[in-house]
């Protein structure tokens, strides 16, 4: 099927949104219904957010997805910011190192289907998130 | 930063805004400064937030909203929420943000309505404390 990618590189908050918008795109696209659209959106919003407040820039990249025929959208969000040192912490409701609430990473897992996350101190962080439709 | 701003309208004593766009971190910060501002030189009793056209309502921007919720609150101002999409409040859930301590209406009418029935509750005890 036709692969459909598309990347935003995020610098200051009017990224943010273009991310969001990027990966609503492919959502709306791919088929998924509003709420899930506004899941994704969401999700793509506090990651990239995350990519600004820690890293200072980075990339957001989404693309549609089709494994042994099932759909979905895969964005994925790398940095080469300071690193996570410890993962599990950072995926707790309500930790946080910033101006944050602490909802940013496991808010946006909790909104998507998979959610994978790779982190080297001092090397960068990269996110890959899915859903399905 | 972009210069968009959310235009905040008075009718009587309570203001009025309708956000119309999707909203950036430096929008939606200039928001606040102009809406307490605009409290504080109107003296108005009420604001409505209208957020109809909003389709995202992320953790920044719900925590913009909860923080000008307490604002307006201490300076004896009640802020009510309107418009909310069902798929807005559904990720805000989700996402853990309740916005507990925030009033909503269904829509504008509604959130007017809401606005009234309080302002005249209060009247009435008001009258009730003399």
């Amino acid at each position: 099927m036709l692969q459909q990618s598309k990347v935003t590189t995020v610098q200051s908050d009017l990224d943010i949104v273009a991310a969001r918008s990027m990966a609503r795109d492919i959502a709306k696209v791919l088929g998924f219904r509003a709420i899930d659209q506004a899941r994704i959106a969401t999700a793509v919003s506090e990651l990239a957010r995350n990519i600004l407040l820690y890293a200072g820039t980075g990339e957001v990249i989404a693309r549609s997805i089709d494994r042994n025929g099932r759909k979905g959208i895969e964005v994925e969000f790398r940095d080469q910011g300071p690193g996570i040192s410890d993962i599990d912490q950072v995926m707790q409701d309500g930790y946080t190192t910033s101006r944050g609430m602490g909802m940013g990473l496991p808010g946006a897992r909790r909104l998507m289907d998979d959610f994978e996350i790779q982190s080297q101190v001092g090397v960068g962080t990269t996110i890959v998130c899915r859903k399905w439709c | 930063m972009n210069g968009i701003r959310i235009p905040i309208l008075k009718i009587g004593n309570v203001l009025i805004a309708s956000i119309q766009i999707a909203l950036h971190d430096s929008t939606a910060i200039q928001f606040k400064n102009d809406l307490l501002e605009k409290i504080h030189e109107t003296k108005a009793r009420g604001v409505i937030i209208d957020l109809t056209a909003l389709d995202v309502v992320d953790s920044f921007i719900g925590r913009m909203i909860a923080d000008i919720a307490a604002m307006s609150g201490l300076m004896g101002t009640r802020v009510i929420l309107t418009g909310l999409q069902p798929a807005v409040a559904i990720t805000l859930v989700e996402l853990g943000l309740e916005l507990p301590r925030v009033l909503t209406a269904l829509n504008l009418e509604k959130g007017l309505e809401l606005m009234r029935r309080q302002s005249e509750e209060e009247e009435t005890e008001d009258v009730t404390a003399e």
